[in-house]
């Protein structure tokens, strides 16, 4: 009995306080950067040749734009972003406490414009919501993730582990199959990551545009034949919250690049 | 680089495309660790099982590798499928295919020729195994076949 115990208390101490079984060590966890070819590496890093950028330019010119009946540009509240939303990336999701949950950057956004500028909100994987996000996310490029922390967001963080490793589809795979047992194995020619959420939006050779994290995240359970969540919805942004606090520490990529 | 993903990309949203003939499940007897008699009656072929582990749809090759030398894009999170008829018999492989979770509950392998017990299943896939019997039996006399 005692054995046991003492064994049971010696693994937990090996895991560590704070992370399940399963789960990757602070030490060992890597971006998507890490598993890629060095000419998608090389596409990243160079500013000139990041086909991210194009958004983030545009995002800068929606920032400094008047928009919907208040007449306000996001910089008449909050100025220049880049000294007033350096880190607000890798802080979100957070919690909003009017509406008493987790809201992504994307719906922030959308806050702020139905809130404080009275527009109409812009439609998620829109052009104008994606140079917006990827805008003032490239503004956290380098800054460690610290989303999660909140305690008030502590169920929610919980809500979307489980949906990481609960099986679903046709194929019954959950997402910890493939990126906390298979990373660094390949799915037929691909590399699996361990889905670490540094870098979006971020610009996916596959699909020839930026896109959201939502939109990796239907894919994935497309992949699985399951029925994806609907953009927005309390699960997607559970699971991205999940993701954000998995990935403490690492540094923000915004605009990243991926095969 | 960019090739080849593109590949991959179509690869997995193929999933999306295909789906089992069949609706019903024909019943099956398991007799210890295998299912011994065919789920169609008759013996399946060969070729087309062949073709079948070979189709990104079927799924197989995202994860297995085999003696397959045209086929650049193979997966390597579960054992090379060489020599997979000298460690099974007929009716094991054909257990394995129809509920892999049968020989181990922790498997990532998918039951193929199941269709309950999954959570969200899209809705194009519902009720559906992900093979016919006439698939499973096709793959199973392929699978027989491969020896060292
Ligand atoms: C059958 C394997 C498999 C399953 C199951 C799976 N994924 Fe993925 N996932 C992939 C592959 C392959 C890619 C593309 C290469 C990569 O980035 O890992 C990917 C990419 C991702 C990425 C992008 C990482 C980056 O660097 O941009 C995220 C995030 C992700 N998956 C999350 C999830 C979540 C959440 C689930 C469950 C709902 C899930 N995945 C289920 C295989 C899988
Ligand atoms: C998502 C991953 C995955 C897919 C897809 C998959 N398998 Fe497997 N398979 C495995 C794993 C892992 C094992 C190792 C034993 C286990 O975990 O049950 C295995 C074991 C096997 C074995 C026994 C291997 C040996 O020789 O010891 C055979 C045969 C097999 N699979 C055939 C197939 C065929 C045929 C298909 C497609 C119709 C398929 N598998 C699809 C993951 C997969």
């Amino acid at each position: 009995m005692t054995f046991w115990r003492a064994i049971a208390t010696a693994i937990l101490l090996v895991i560590g306080p704070g992370l399940l079984a399963g789960e990757i060590p602070a030490d060992a966890r890597r971006s998507g950067y890490s598993f890629m070819g060095p000419d998608t590496r090389a596409m990243q890093d160079d500013d000139t040749s990041n086909p991210g950028m194009l958004f983030v330019l545009d995002g800068e010119t929606l920032w400094g734009r008047t928009m919907g009946d208040a007449g306000k540009a996001c910089a008449d509240c909050h100025g220049d972003a880049r000294s007033s939303m350096k880190g607000v990336a890798a802080r979100y999701p957070a919690f909003d406490k009017a509406l008493a949950r987790p809201v992504t950057l994307d719906q922030r956004i959308n806050l702020c414009r139905a809130n404080h500028q009275q527009a109409t909100p812009l439609a998620y994987e829109s052009r104008d919501l994606l140079a917006l996000s990827a805008y003032v996310g490239h503004q956290s490029r380098g800054i460690p993730i610290t989303a999660g922390g909140d305690p008030q967001l502590k169920p929610f963080v919980d809500q979307g582990r489980d949906l990481f490793m609960q099986r679903e589809g046709q194929l019954n795979l959950a997402c910890t199959n493939c990126h906390d047992d298979n990373y660094d194995k390949r799915l037929a020619g691909a590399p699996i990551t361990q889905a670490q959420p540094t870098g979006y939006p971020l610009y996916r050779l596959e699909w020839q545009t930026l896109g959201s994290i939502e939109r990796r995240l239907r894919s994935c359970m497309s992949g699985v034949r399951a029925q994806a969540y609907d953009y927005g919805s309390p699960e997607l942004v559970a699971l991205e919250l999940y993701l954000m606090s998995r990935a403490h520490g690492l540094p923000m990529e915004t605009p990243a690049v991926r095969p | 680089m960019a090739r080849s993903s593109v590949h991959i990309a179509a690869l997995i949203a193929a999933g999306l495309a295909c789906s089992a003939s069949a609706d019903e499940l024909v019943p099956y007897k398991i007799v210890g660790d295998g299912i011994p008699q065919s789920l169609t009656g008759a013996s399946g072929d060969a070729a087309r099982g062949r073709a079948l582990v070979l189709a990104r749809t079927t799924t197989c090759i995202l994860c297995h590798s085999g003696p397959f030398p045209e086929t650049r894009f193979q997966g390597d999170l579960a054992p090379d499928l060489t020599g997979a008829g000298n460690r099974w018999s007929a009716s094991q492989l054909r257990l394995r295919l129809v509920d892999a979770a049968r020989f181990n509950p922790e498997t990532i392998m998918p039951s193929y020729y199941r269709n309950d017990g999954l959570v969200r299943v899209g809705r194009s896939f519902s009720g559906k195994p992900i093979l016919s019997a006439a698939e499973i039996e096709d793959i199973v006399t392929f699978l027989a076949t491969l020896r060292d």
